[in-house]
């Protein structure tokens, strides 16, 4: 299996499935995200759970951990070993003629959105883990959507929160039927997976645009 | 039509080597793009300068030899061409033509234009082919049936001429186009079950080995492919290495 995983198939394939888990967490993520657009209670519920369910905080969660970490771990690591293979440059390179900006610039759109996560996990996972675990404070069911609207105040946060989700938009605009391809199949070359691509790239980002700003225009 | 060429100049390996203009005037526009080298070549030897070196050999689009990556392309403009096939009337007078070799650090600049591309023989003796006893006691290849589907997968996979575009466009410089191509081609025929898990996990190692980058899907090597080499191959030797790997 290490052997595997040294091979560069093996690393793509690697790859493709922690992007397969990472994108479909962003769909349930968003889901539980526009509740709170009309839903305080429902959104402060599902939080909830979210926050205390031994499954989703014992199982899912160090799985999507190490889905993260080892999805930018190995996207740094298949980088460098990249630029070793091209590193006299052409003097004229038409990249445009035959590929995506953003199939060629993965890994940019990857820095952005892990910039994002760096501030998503100061904002976010430091204070909850600090509530918990550290502090101790007894659970209290009802303090979700009141921490998430004092979040989107600053003008600052909800520009960084649209500027990041473009990023993985364009991310997800080439990731998307890439990792189909990268798992061996020929799905993502179809016109359905693409249009399916396509929307999603453009939903999930957008998305988590329109609560960043709606929480900014209303509290 | 007269030209301005902005051609990529150097000695040997270990030379450090530099991009050098030259004039070339009254190019028919029904010349192949070889054959304005050779204009171009004919006038550095007449002046007694050295001509600039560069791969070539059938000049049918069938060898694989020529090379080049003009304006920012592999094997220029043009799409499922080698350069040999590369027309002068895809120029138009005045143009700037910049002409460089392949950039990849597994094929390594000769000299001038021309780069060592023996990474990918290689690549071929690690697995890219079958073993068949072939002293006198030749089976007839009728015998074993093959559906036409198969047969015409296999052949568009054989397509490949081995001449390294796909590198060269890959801003990776993965060579998984050609690798793919190649596991393709036997993957697909009963002859090639045999040694089919052998095959791509020693074809796979020696392409690692010998430094190619990896794939990002970007697609440029099917764009650039003359031979129309497509994505479908990655993905069939993607399918195999898993399978290979998955038997042990
Ligand atoms: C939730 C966040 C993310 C999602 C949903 C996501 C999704 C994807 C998808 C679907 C792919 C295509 C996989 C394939 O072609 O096999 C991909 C590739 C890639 N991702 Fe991400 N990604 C995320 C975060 C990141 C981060 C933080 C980085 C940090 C560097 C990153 C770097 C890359 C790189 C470099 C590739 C291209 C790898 C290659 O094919 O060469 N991604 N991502
Ligand atoms: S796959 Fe196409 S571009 Fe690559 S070596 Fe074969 S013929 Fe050339
Ligand atoms: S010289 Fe043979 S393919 Fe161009």
């Amino acid at each position: 299996m290490s052997g595997f995983l040294k091979s560069s198939i093996g690393r793509k394939i690697a790859m493709a499935l922690s992007a397969f888990f990472l994108m479909f967490f962003l769909i349930i993520h968003l889901a539980v995200n526009i509740t709170s657009i009309f839903s305080p209670d429902l959104f402060n519920e599902l939080s909830h759970f979210m926050g205390t369910n031994p499954l989703v905080q014992f199982a899912l969660q160090p799985v999507l951990v190490f889905g993260v970490v080892f999805h930018f771990v190995m996207g740094f690591v298949l980088e460098l070993k990249n630029r070793k293979a091209t590193i006299v440059k052409y003097v004229q390179d038409n990249g445009a003629a035959n590929s995506t900006w953003m199939s060629r610039n993965m890994i940019y759109s990857g820095i952005a959105i892990l910039a994002f996560i760096v501030l998503h996990f100061i904002d976010f996972w430091i204070p909850e883990l600090n509530h918990k675990y550290i502090v101790g404070m007894p659970e209290d069911p009802t303090r979700y959507f009141g921490e998430l609207q004092h979040k989107f105040v600053p003008v600052w946060r909800v520009i960084a929160y649209v500027v990041a989700f473009i990023f993985l938009g364009l991310h997800l605009a080439h990731g998307f039927t890439s990792a189909f391809q990268s798992m061996g199949s020929t799905a993502g070359r179809k016109k359905t997976l693409q249009q399916i691509g396509k929307a999603y790239s453009v939903i999930i980002p957008l998305g988590f645009i329109i609560v960043a700003v709606f929480h900014f225009l209303n509290h | 039509m007269n030209l301005t060429l902005k051609i990529w100049r150097q000695k040997d390996s270990n030379a450090k080597g530099q991009m050098v203009d030259y004039k070339v005037n009254d190019i028919s526009e029904h010349m192949s793009f070889l054959e304005m080298m050779d204009v171009l070549n004919e006038q550095l030897v007449n002046s007694g300068e050295e001509p600039v070196a560069f791969d070539h050999d059938c000049r049918e689009g069938i060898c694989g030899m020529c090379s080049l990556y003009i304006n920012g392309e592999a094997h220029g403009p043009d799409r499922g061409i080698t350069t040999c096939q590369l027309h002068m009337r895809m120029f138009n007078d005045g143009d700037t033509i910049t002409i460089e070799p392949w950039r990849a650090s597994p094929f390594p600049v000769i000299k001038d234009l021309i780069v060592d591309r023996m990474a990918f023989e290689r690549i071929q003796q690690a697995g890219g082919y079958i073993s068949v006893n072939t002293s006198g006691n030749t089976q007839d290849a009728n015998s074993l049936p093959i559906s036409k589907h198969a047969a015409d997968e296999a052949m568009d996979a054989a397509a490949c001429i081995g001449c390294g575009a796909c590198v060269a466009s890959c801003k990776n410089s993965s060579a998984m186009l050609f690798v793919g191509a190649k596991v393709s081609q036997y993957a697909l025929l009963p002859q090639g079950q045999v040694e089919a898990a052998d095959r791509v996990k020693n074809m796979v190692a020696q392409m690692d080995l010998e430094g190619f980058g990896n794939c990002t899907n970007t697609g440029a090597c099917e764009v650039e492919c003359p031979k129309g080499i497509t994505l479908e191959s990655i993905a069939r030797m993607n399918r195999e290495f898993v399978k290979a790997n998955v038997k042990g």
